[in-house]
């Protein structure tokens, strides 16, 4: 274990410590003693900067399973690193928002820190680690964490019915994303993505099963087109978490493993399609569903989507460049994936932030309904403030980053129209249309979110409580992400060689030649170009659709806030529990002939078939003894017997019967010259039809009634099955057998080895007295059960 | 009511003695002609019910003043001790030998280890016939 290791698993390892301190320092906030951490990891990730700046990259292995090839390898280069800083950082403004956020009395600290801190280091062993089952493990305790955490109100019935949610669809996820893995696996031999990437074929004809399978992980786990339902729903946890899981990190889970593997899938069209095509499907349907939305933070949450979505589409359209490798001019086709991963920073920083001052909002004045709230500009400076840039930034105005990253964005989709590859001829247009037209409700909601919070009137009565400023040490976090807002607006070239070309390195490998950099260089002004118009016609559109808002804000459209896709889930849902119930209450009645029924049925079926199919039935009649008129006389009696049992009216012919067929068995035993056998039978069934006679006399008076046995077809047709099958069976095998039989040998050792004469009973009580040993136990066994059922019952009733 | 059955009482004394000797002697021929614990244990058991239907339980319990589970318990150990004992002479579990010595009265007789494990199951069988028709004709 390297310090590496150490530092990936150490939230892991301060949750355990959490309960206790928690408990015993019960003056201090818990979070302060979290706080530390992430602030501690941020800076020592920092420390890696110019390693991975100049295209170094970290590796260090710890043996887990070697065997199996699962090793926790920490990896950093650019992408991962990127990753990491933003958990870390984030997560330390977290921390510190939610000290001020959660009371200290009131709330279940140390459940929030155990739960926060086992996602933080979750999602730190996402990111760094090389191996994809160790990758696997990592995802799937980012999924539980986050349920965890939505449930964190576990009283409230919605809180539990999201994070439900939350969990089937981003397991769900991730057991197809192991699939994935798995046939990687069955591909390359390696878990390593180090490994995978080069090694893998394009034309195998698993490529495209681990492909989906994988996306499908990525997509629900990032709130893609349809998967994105959960993540509205998830809007029920404590702000904090919705700022850190569902806006900076976990929904980013999707986006880094996408971005890992493009290496891995990319260069191919499916790969090119399915990405930017969701994206794009679901930057437009959460720009869309986001305009509808009253509450804060489901309109955060379906911007989230959207962004998603806009830096899925990103990685998808610069993922085209792979398909022309190193050597060409490359700057046109990565401007994507550049734009993808400014846009990744940047919406980090923004949402956060924005986040947050809902929180604060929600906080200060008890609401977060966008029809309640209003005029706030006023009382909450500092808060209006940093929505001010991060609305603005979101909606791409500049000179906040936000800008920066749409114009690369347009400049992206715009680019990809002159591909000549992947039918981008013939569908090409949709992508600038689609985005241009997203943009433009992107610009709306953040209009609806700004204006309706802070300006018009202020209505005292629409709070419950005394509105004010939040308390200086909530607004620390947004204020420092608002700065980074501004700052990396004003220069964006901070992060350009330290972040962007490293992680650029890391998603387009094979792009550049062997000693080549990205050049990345972000400037603000292009001069009059498509890009700024189409931004222009954003801002004057989307300021047209807010001023006419009150016209179709009647529509029904706008007043259905549910995404219509719920309406999916919840009826899969219901039609799942409702159809299981269904079809196991048909077959699983309670009744024991039915289950005998299904079972001789299967039986019957199984057995029969196997024996035609193997063509198994013989009749050859070799070697047959002949039949003798005993025999045949015996038969008859035990037939005659057997079929009065059958048909017996009363309960005491049918006992006597079955009496006389047990005695016709021990004259068959005697027939066929087995003493020991007869002797056994006789004795053993005169006792069992004491017995049977014991029970009847033991029945109730009030059922008695001697009827005849009643009939059912199926019963008749199961048990002349059942018969017929047992019959052709045993004579198939008598016909059919392969060997000499083992009875030579005891006929020559019983005497000499064991000195015994009679057979039988040296093989029962010497060569297999085993045997022997436990059909005795069986005996005590059944006596002791006997003896047990009849007197607990009795005590019982004595009682 | 009870009827004066006297001379089923007066028969099962007589003839109880005949099974079980009887039965002793199946057990113990078992080892060269039909017979053996399994059957000589159930005669036994036999002649006991017997006892039982013409007297009544509580007779039999006074003649035999033990717990029959004891029986079958007992019957078990000796069972799994034989096997056991192979381990003295470093063979397998349940390993067995004979021999022939000369014993008083009987002459030269062939004493097999055989024989203790069929004692063990002739307990046993006595003990759970016993226990299961006991208990439940006890049962009212």
């Amino acid at each position: 274990m390297t310090l590496l290791h150490w530092a990936t698993i150490s939230p892991l390892l301060l949750a355990i410590l959490i309960p206790f301190l928690y408990k015993y320092l019960r003056s201090v906030h818990t979070g302060w003693f979290v706080l530390a951490l992430p602030l501690v990891l941020f800076f020592y990730f920092i420390r890696f900067l110019p390693e991975t700046s100049d295209g170094g990259v970290i590796e260090q292995t710890v043996n887990w399973v070697p065997s199996l090839d699962i090793n926790f390898t920490v990896f950093i280069d650019g992408l991962s690193l990127l990753f990491a800083l933003l958990i870390t950082g984030i997560g330390s403004l977290v921390v510190l928002y939610s000290i001020y956020y959660l009371s200290k009395t009131k709330e279940q600290l140390h459940n929030f820190y155990v739960y926060l801190l086992m996602f933080m280091g979750a999602m730190l062993g996402v990111v760094l680690s090389d191996n994809l089952i160790v990758l696997y493990a990592f995802w799937e305790l980012t999924s539980l964490a986050s349920s965890l955490l939505i449930s964190y109100w576990y009283h409230r019935k919605k809180s539990t019915y999201g994070a439900q949610k939350s969990m089937l669809i981003t397991v769900f996820g991730g057991f197809a994303m192991l699939g994935g893995f798995s046939l990687l696996y069955v591909m390359t031999g390696t878990f390593s993505i180090r490994e995978i990437i080069g090694n893998v074929d394009t034309t195998s004809s698993l490529f495209i099963p681990a492909m989906l399978l994988v996306l499908l992980g990525a997509f629900t786990k990032s709130a893609q087109f349809p998967f994105h339902i959960w993540l509205p729903d998830a809007m029920e946890a404590p702000t904090p978490v919705s700022a850190y899981l569902h806006s900076a990190t976990m929904v980013k889970a999707g986006i880094y493993l996408v971005a890992r593997l493009t290496p891995v899938f990319g260069g191919v069209p499916e790969w090119f399609w399915l990405l930017s095509g969701f994206g794009i499907v679901t930057l437009f349907w959460g720009s869309l569903s986001a305009v509808r939305q009253k509450d804060l933070k489901s309109i955060l949450a379906f911007s989230t989507v959207s962004q998603l979505g806009l830096i899925m589409c990103l990685l998808g359209l610069g993922s085209a460049s792979l398909y022309f490798g190193a050597g060409t001019d490359t700057t046109m086709y990565t401007t994507a994936t550049l734009a993808a991963v400014f846009h990744l920073i940047n919406h980090a920083t923004f949402k956060g932030s924005l986040f947050m001052t809902a929180g604060i909002i929600d906080h200060e004045t008890g609401t977060r309904d966008i029809r309640k709230l209003g005029g706030l500009m006023t009382i909450m400076p500092v808060t209006f403030t940093i929505s001010l840039i991060g609305t603005a930034s979101m909606a791409g105005l500049p000179p906040f980053n936000g800008f920066l990253s749409k114009e690369m964005f347009f400049t992206g989709v715009l680019n990809a129209t002159e591909l000549e590859i992947f039918n981008m001829k013939t569908f090409g247009l949709l992508f600038p249309v689609l985005a241009w037209v997203a943009s433009i409700f992107t610009f709306v909601y953040c209009m609806i979110l700004f204006f309706k919070t802070f300006t018009g009137e202020f209505k005292k009565e629409n709070y419950d409580k005394h509105v004010h400023e939040a308390p200086f040490g909530m607004l620390i976090s947004p204020i420092v992400l608002g700065s980074l807002v501004v700052v990396f607006g004003f220069f964006p070239n901070l992060l350009s060689y330290t972040l962007i070309e490293p992680a650029m390195n890391a998603i387009l490998p094979t792009v550049l030649g062997p000693d080549e950099q990205f050049y990345v260089n972000i400037y603000h002004w292009h001069g009059f170009n498509t890009e700024l118009f189409m931004t222009i016609g954003v801002i004057l559109f989307g300021t047209f659709i807010y001023l006419m808002m009150k016209k179709w804000a009647k529509l029904e459209i706008y007043l259905r806030e549910r995404d219509p896709l719920n309406k999916v889930y919840d009826g899969s849902l219901v039609l799942l529990a409702s159809g299981s119930h269904t079809i196991t209450a048909s077959f699983m009645r309670g009744s024991i002939r039915q289950y005998l029924i299904y079972i001789f049925s299967f039986m019957v079926l199984f057995i029969g078939y196997m024996l035609f199919k193997l063509n198994a039935i013989t009749f050859t009649g070799e070697g047959s003894a002949p039949i003798t008129f005993h025999e045949t006389t015996l038969a008859l009696i035990m037939c005659i017997a057997a079929i009065t049992v059958a048909f017996a009216r009363t309960r005491l012919t049918a006992i006597i019967s079955l009496g006389a067929v047990g005695y016709s068995l021990a004259l068959f035993f005697v027939l066929f010259r087995a003493p020991d056998l007869a002797l056994t039978q006789m004795v053993i069934e005169t006792v069992s039809t004491v017995l049977f006679l014991l029970c009847f006399y033991h029945l109730p008076v009030f059922k008695e009634k001697f009827e005849k046995v009643p009939f059912r077809l199926t019963n008749l047709v199961v048990s002349i099955g059942v018969g017929a099958l047992v019959t052709i069976f045993a004579i198939s095998a008598h016909y059919s057998k392969s060997f000499e039989s083992l009875a030579s040998f005891f006929v020559d050792a019983s005497y000499k080895e064991a000195g015994g004469k009679n057979m039988v009973n040296v093989i029962l009580v010497d060569f297999r007295g085993f045997d022997t040993l436990f059909e005795i136990l069986v005996l005590g066994i059944a006596a002791v059960g006997i003896y047990s059922m009849i007197k607990l019952r009795l005590q019982k009733e004595g009682s | 009511m009870r009827t004066n059955d006297v001379v089923l009482k007066t028969a099962t004394q007589l003839v109880t003695f005949i099974i079980i000797i009887f039965s002793i002697y199946v057990f113990l021929q078992g080892h060269h002609n039909p017979g053996g614990g399994f059957i000589g244990g159930l005669m036994t058991a036999a002649a006991i019910i017997l006892i039982g239907i013409a007297f009544d339980i509580k007779t039999v319990r006074r003649i035999l003043p033990f717990d029959f589970k004891l029986l079958t318990a007992t019957g078990l150990l000796i069972a799994v001790l034989t096997g056991i004992g192979a381990f003295i002479f470093d063979a397998t579990f349940l390993t067995h030998t004979y021999d022939y010595f000369y014993l008083p009265l009987l002459g030269k007789t062939e004493l097999a280890t055989a024989l203790l494990f069929d004692i063990g199951v002739y307990f046993v069988v006595i003990g759970v016939t016993l226990t299961i028709i006991f208990t439940i004709g006890e049962d009212s």
